[in-house]
């Protein structure tokens, strides 16, 4: 059960240690050390100077929801492609020949998209 | 054991208060170097040449109020510039800053953690990184914060497909992702173990993954998310005092992390031309390594400033159609042209 | 040593599992979310399936949870227009989710005979991984990719359907 590999997490380890402590301490730090001169003005939202209206709780353009989508569906399809750009030298012509065959399919995706306009962002 | 322990703690404290400064001290080069380019003088106030411009500053931001809107989700608000800083200073954690160093017999190498899948850990802690930002900006409960944040991570996610792509046809002719491993394939010298740097082989790609780079920090040209002619301040728009201070701190050090990242993977790393027929003892290859190592890095970082005050901001539509509909097909042509080339000629 | 972390972190994973479910607001709940996959991945590394661990942030914490917050941010979450769940819907829910726990255990205990053939070496490195999905696995590698295709076409035929301008 022993696992060698994990001596090589410890420095990581050691350097979120370091990260959240630095975070934390200089947090509290600014908490402690600055004025506290509250009022009621202060603490609203800016909006340029004039009274604000309503929050920021609003619906927004569901292209950036259509990005996100994608987005996850191409991140998948480039970690497929990392185990084959490791072992390429090996597969050799056949490994292109597969790659080929998953990117073209990729790209006929792509090319839908972009067809339908999904991503177009000038209207 | 306990020497390899030791080892590994002065490094991580060494690289993490390394990082620190140089951010630190980016704000004051980009302060020195906009005015260079803007044929002005700069800061020359605090200290001599005001090099303790950065001290006052962070001093400045520790004393600042804290001021946490009455509308805004407030663990919300203070987690957004934590989880920022973190993922910043956590992306440092896998590069190679220098060769070997042997002290009394034994070896120690100048990366504080060395893993097989080195540069899918640095695109981990990149993808982290969008949280920061959106969980900051929507917390502040104030529109333009939310603008801001809803741009900045879908301008993150978007150039994150094309900088994910523009690796793979490095990563198919090094056969590695293992960041030590690329910077050693690189190490130069005449004669049998002549190499090039990866610029050489994958210049399209290098072109592609700094652009990547550019728009993951959040750098001009692609600095919408905080355009301040229209969002005021983007997603830091309600922040003060080292909240602010965090975010603002968090780009410095993702700057500094993906210079590094640019020189490890294109351009030598810690490798200097000729390093092998100096007949230098290995310590000493090493020493003069790491600060060609940090030569390179300052440079990029000063490339990084260069561009901010030369090419203006994009728009919007620009930005998104540059991410999907020509970095990403570029992208796949490189892997191909790079692979197919590889096959017919090697 | 290793018994000790996996201990720790799967208590950290059921604890922020449950959290997910408890916390009243969603983005909490996507919060605790990304923190159960970070310690899932854990667990990979205590496996040694290192590249697993690393993809598993990626595509899982890094990328679906990203969909997760834009979809919660897309609601409306003002605490007035907050959704008020009726008892018959939490009932339901309740006895769906235990059919699918009753599904993953009785899953689950059929896999015991094959953990144990396997014991290939190194099979958590990219490199293994990669020999094994493009010689044995080659077919459903490929057949992912039209996967992939069809839920493209489905996101964007989504994406399109409404069309309304009153959206920033």
């Amino acid at each position: 059960m022993e696992n060698p590999n994990l001596a090589e997490y410890l420095p990581i380890a050691l350097m979120f240690i370091f990260a959240l402590g630095f975070v934390v301490t200089t947090m509290i730090a600014t908490h402690v050390l600055g004025p506290k001169r509250k009022s009621k003005i202060k603490l609203d939202t800016f909006e340029c100077g004039i009274e604000s209206k309503g929050n920021a709780r609003i619906p927004f353009n569901i292209k950036y929801f259509l990005v996100a989508i994608l987005f996850v569906l191409f991140d998948v399809e480039v970690i497929f492609m990392y185990p084959w750009a490791v072992n390429f030298k090996s597969l050799h012509w056949e490994g292109f020949i597969q790659m080929t065959v998953f990117i073209s399919l990729l790209l006929v995706g792509f090319f839908y998209i972009l067809k339908k306009g999904a991503l177009k962002w000038e209207e | 054991m306990i020497t390899f322990l030791t080892f590994k703690i002065i490094l991580v404290a060494l690289v993490f208060v390394i990082t620190l400064l140089v951010a630190a001290y980016s704000t004051y080069a980009e302060r020195k170097v906009a005015a260079f380019l803007q044929d002005r003088i700069g800061p020359n106030r605090a200290g001599p040449f005001g090099i303790l411009q950065p001290l006052a500053d962070g001093l400045k931001f520790i004393m600042k109020e804290e001021i946490i809107p009455v509308v805004s989700n407030k663990f919300l608000f203070i987690l957004g510039p934590c989880i920022a800083m973190m993922t910043a200073l956590m992306a440092g954690v896998l590069i190679p800053w220098g060769g070997t160093l042997t002290i009394g017999g034994e070896t120690y190498a100048l990366q504080i953690a060395e893993l097989d899948n080195g540069i899918l850990y640095v695109f981990a802690v990149v993808s982290i990184g969008v949280y920061g930002i959106m969980i900051g900006g929507w917390a502040s409960n104030n529109k333009f914060s939310l603008l801001g944040a809803i741009r900045a991570s879908a301008q993150m996610i978007s150039y994150e497909i094309a900088m994910g792509l523009s690796i793979i046809a490095l990563v198919a002719i090094t056969g590695t992702l293992s960041l030590s491993e690329i910077s050693a394939q690189q190490a130069g010298g005449t004669g049998g173990d002549w190499n090039f740097w990866n610029v050489v082989y994958h210049p399209l790609g290098c072109l592609i993954f700094i652009i990547c780079a550019f728009a993951e920090c959040n750098r001009t040209p692609f600095d919408l998310p905080e355009c301040e002619t229209e969002l005021v301040g983007g997603y830091h728009t309600e922040y003060s005092s080292m909240k602010l201070g965090f975010y603002l701190f968090a780009e410095y050090i993702n700057m500094f992390i993906s210079s590094a990242v640019i020189s490890t993977l294109y351009f030598g790393g810690y490798n200097f031309p000729f390093m092998n027929d100096l007949g230098l003892d290995q310590n000493m290859i090493t020493i003069i390594g790491t600060v060609v190592m940090f030569a390179k890095v300052a440079f990029f970082i000063f490339f990084f400033m260069w561009i901010r005050w030369t090419i203006p901001r994009f728009r919007y539509d620009q930005l998104m159609n540059l991410g999907w509909k020509i970095l990403i097909p570029l992208a796949v042509a490189n892997v191909f042209i790079t692979v197919a080339s590889y096959l017919i000629f090697k | 040593m290793t018994l000790n972390l996996f201990y720790f972190l799967s208590f950290l994973a059921v604890l922020s599992a449950l959290m997910v479910v408890f916390s009243k607001n969603p983005v909490y709940s996507v919060l605790y979310l990304i923190i159960t996959f970070f310690t899932i991945a854990g667990h990979y590394i205590l496996l040694d399936a290192q590249f697993l661990a690393v993809v598993h942030v990626i595509v899982y914490a890094g990328a679906i949870m990203v969909l997760f917050l834009y979809v919660i941010m897309l609601l409306n979450l003002n605490r007035e227009s907050e959704p008020h769940k009726s008892n018959i819907l939490k009932f339901a829910a309740v006895i769906c989710a235990g059919l699918l726990l009753v599904v993953l255990v009785g899953s689950l205990k059929g896999t015991e005979a094959i953990v144990q053939q396997s014991g290939k070496a190194g099979i958590g490195y990219v490199k293994t991984l990669g020999e094994v999905m493009f010689k044995e696995f080659l077919l459903p590698f490929e057949i992912t990719s039209i996967l992939l295709l069809a839920a493209m076409v489905g996101a964007v035929m989504l994406g399109k359907s409404e069309k309304t301008n009153d959206t920033i």
